[in-house]
């Protein structure tokens, strides 16, 4: 490589994750390879159960058994972390890996004021005084904003809306300053103008500390308003990566090319919303070959028998056929 | 068209104080958030209305009042009789779909409970057979329904949460986000699969989303919300054509576009006001551009206009003036 390295803070090389189930075992990743670097912002994208929260769950060491990982290596920062014991584990979690969860209330005890559960995160990684870690709490509370934080301190989740128990995990995983963020749909329970805010949040935290992001959303408005690079993910596989201005605008895989069709345009509204036929494939049942091969539009003999790897196309990788010498 | 659901000048207040002792110890006031302020609105039978605005504003609790969740502090919620002549009963779709589903019961348990419930099925081979469908129409496999709702990923339980609320044959669908955790993709199956049911069985929505594109897709007819009190209604077309409300353009201006993604957005949501102490007057009038000293101190009445739209604004002319110029500029 000639560009300058800047070594990644999160290198994700090969992954696979399995989950032993009564009617034999399936693959819920496979051979999945990402980096971020310093300050970057990384899109994970693709359809319902592409396998997008599990990347996130096995970088971290959270996979719920018995599923495990099963192949391939992460590493943070230079230090391999998928063979670290849990306890290890936990100190990497929440001090260098801070995690915003799809469902905000598994981050969120119900018998605890908001108040109380930041400044309690706060004191176990920070060295800070009481007082001092209740004025940074409420700081972040302010910065995701909630409005009135002073008083919101004090509050129990359930007497917040929807978007404001988001934000409130939002502001739990920023507590530690973390290096690495972990976004799991930090976004979508949240209207347009608070969304901005957040994801203007994240960029400055990017730009100005040199966190680095992925940020796991099936919106693509935030994707390109916030990622750096994106990633697609369909049936436990990478499909394409690269930077967001050629994956949005100059799709290589036609899995790609079909999910921003699907997007309801804001100039019209039509009768019927495109949508790509069929589903994804169950994890047991992966074709083989290429596994969107049964759904493609230009889908050749070879995408039938023959499974595409990865290969570098302008700026980013695809795994497609089209890209790799023609499908025959 | 007459109207199912009918809202009357609802209310809805919640105690937010401190526990009794505290507050007299630390001489802390008892606290109220007033999530909900005097509003009314109808829902045609057939029709789809959504509720939109900012986080917060009150939209999940209008939802949980007219589901009779919460009840109301003020006001009232009327359904007109549906077919079997009864008052319509509303099935809800939750806008969080993991505290919704029962972690300990199978997914087919889960969705087949509403048909068992209200006998909708004779036989239980026949009602799997109807939870089997279902699972079709969302987009999952009949064999998902042998699993626990901790084996799917987020989207995948928020279409149980969906085939769940379908399996009652519900006449009125109150929907609070119910394609927020879901891509595209699936996104539009799910859509056009609601507007096929209204159009085939006659489905009466109440839809929250916080996504304007999907509001467009799916409503007949727009309330925007602002801390609790619903300041502009309109027709679809009408509202995104002709905002009346300083709110609704904000509103409108704030979507982000995925063909001109780093367009100067205007809105500083750090001042969104709180609940708990609501600015006097108009209360949206600090973040107002055409907000005068009347606003500060005078609640604006709803008025209604000639296209069947109504809105609560002192200044409903500048505004118009305003998005006329704005049109003119683009
Ligand atoms: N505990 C589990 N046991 C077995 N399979 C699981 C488990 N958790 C997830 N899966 C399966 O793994 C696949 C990937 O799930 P994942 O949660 O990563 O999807 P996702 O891409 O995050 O989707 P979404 O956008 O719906 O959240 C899904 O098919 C899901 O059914
Ligand atoms: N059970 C409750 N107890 C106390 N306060 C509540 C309760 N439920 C809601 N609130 C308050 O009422 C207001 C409106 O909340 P609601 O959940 O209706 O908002 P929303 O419009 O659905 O927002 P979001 O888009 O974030 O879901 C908020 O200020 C919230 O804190
Ligand atoms: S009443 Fe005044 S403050 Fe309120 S929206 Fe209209 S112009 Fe703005
Ligand atoms: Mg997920
Ligand atoms: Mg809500």
């Amino acid at each position: 490589m000639s560009e300058p390295v800047t070594s990644p803070v999160l290198d994700v090389r090969g992954l696979c994750v399995e989950f032993p189930g009564r009617h034999g075992t399936v693959a819920a990743l496979s051979d999945v390879s990402l980096s971020i670097r310093p300050g970057e912002i990384l899109g994970v994208v693709g359809e319902s159960g592409a396998g997008k929260s599990m990347t996130g769950l096995a970088v971290q060491g959270l996979l719920e058994p018995p599923g495990r990982i099963s192949g391939g290596e992460v590493w943070l920062s230079g230090r391999r972390i998928d063979q670290l014991s849990d306890k290890d584990m936990q100190s990497v979690r929440g001090r260098q890996i801070g995690a915003i969860f799809q469902d905000p209330l598994t981050s969120l005890n119900p018998l605890f004021t908001v108040g109380a559960q930041l400044v309690e995160t706060i004191r176990l990684h920070l060295k800070l005084s009481k007082q001092g870690a209740k004025d940074r709490a409420i700081h972040l509370l302010k910065e995701v904003g909630i409005p009135a934080p002073e008083a919101r301190f004090d509050h129990y989740p359930h007497q917040f809306s929807g978007g404001m128990r988001q934000r409130v995990v939002i502001a739990l995983a920023l507590a530690a300053e973390p290096k690495l963020i972990i976004a799991d749909e930090p976004t979508t329970a949240l209207d347009v103008s608070i969304q901005a805010q957040i994801t203007s949040l994240l960029r400055r935290l990017c730009d100005d500390h040199g966190t680095s992001v992925m940020l796991v959303t099936h919106d693509m408005g935030v994707i390109a308003e916030t990622a750096d690079r994106v990633a697609v993910m369909y049936a436990g596989r990478l499909v394409e990566i690269g930077p967001v201005e050629e994956v949005l605008r100059n799709a290589r895989h036609p899995y790609t090319r079909g999910l921003m069709g699907s997007i309801p345009a804001l100039g019209r509204r039509v009768e019927r919303l495109n949508q790509i036929d069929g589903s994804m494939p169950r994890l047991n049942a992966i074709p083989r070959g290429c596994a969107f091969n049964p759904r493609c539009p230009e889908a050749g003999r070879r995408c039938r028998e023959d499974r595409p790897e990865p290969t570098p196309v302008g700026h980013g990788v695809s795994a497609c056929w089209l890209n790799a010498g023609g499908v025959l | 068209m007459s109207d199912a659901l009918t809202v009357n000048d609802l209310t809805c207040n919640f105690d937010v104080s401190a526990p009794w002792l505290n507050r007299v110890l630390e001489r802390k006031p008892r606290q109220f958030v007033r999530a909900v302020d005097d509003i009314s609105f109808t829902v045609p039978m057939g029709g789809c209305l959504s509720l939109v605005g900012e986080s917060g504003c009150g939209k999940s609790t209008v939802a949980r009042l007219v589901t009779g969740l919460y009840r109301a502090s003020e006001g009232e919620v009327r359904f007109a009789p549906g077919r079997s002549g009864e008052p319509l009963s509303a099935q809800m779709i939750f806008q969080d779909p993991f505290a919704s589903l029962n972690p300990r019961w199978r997914v087919k348990n889960i969705i087949a409970e509403p048909l068992r419930e209200l006998k909708l099925r004779n036989s239980d081979a026949e009602v799997m057979e109807r939870v089997g469908e279902l699972l079709r129409i969302v987009g999952l496999a009949p064999s998902d329904g042998s699993k626990f709702p901790h084996e799917f990923s987020g989207g995948q339980r928020q279409r149980i949460s969906i085939a769940r609320a379908l399996a009652g044959e519900p006449e009125f669908l109150v929907c609070d986000e119910p394609t927020s955790a879901l891509d595209v993709s699936v996104q539009a199956q799910i859509l056009n699969l609601m507007r096929k049911l209204q159009d085939e069985m006659g489905l009466t929505y109440l839809f929250i989303s916080h996504d304007m594109s999907v509001v467009r897709h799916m409503s007949d007819r727009i309330a925007v919300m602002y801390l609790g009190r619903i300041v502009e209604e309109a027709d679809t077309e009408t509202l995104f054509a002709n905002p009346r409300h300083p709110y609704t353009r904000l509103l409108l201006e704030t979507i982000p576009d995925i063909a001109e993604p780093k367009r100067h957005r205007s809105i500083t949501a750090s001042e969104v006001p709180s609940p708990l102490n609501p600015p006097s007057g108009c209360t949206f009038h600090p973040r107002c551009p055409l907000a005068d000293g009347r606003c500060k101190s005078e609640r604006p009445a709803m008025r209604n206009f000639a296209d069947g739209s109504r809105a609560a604004c002192h200044r409903v002319e500048e505004a118009a003036v305003a998005t006329a110029k704005a049109i003119q500029a683009a």
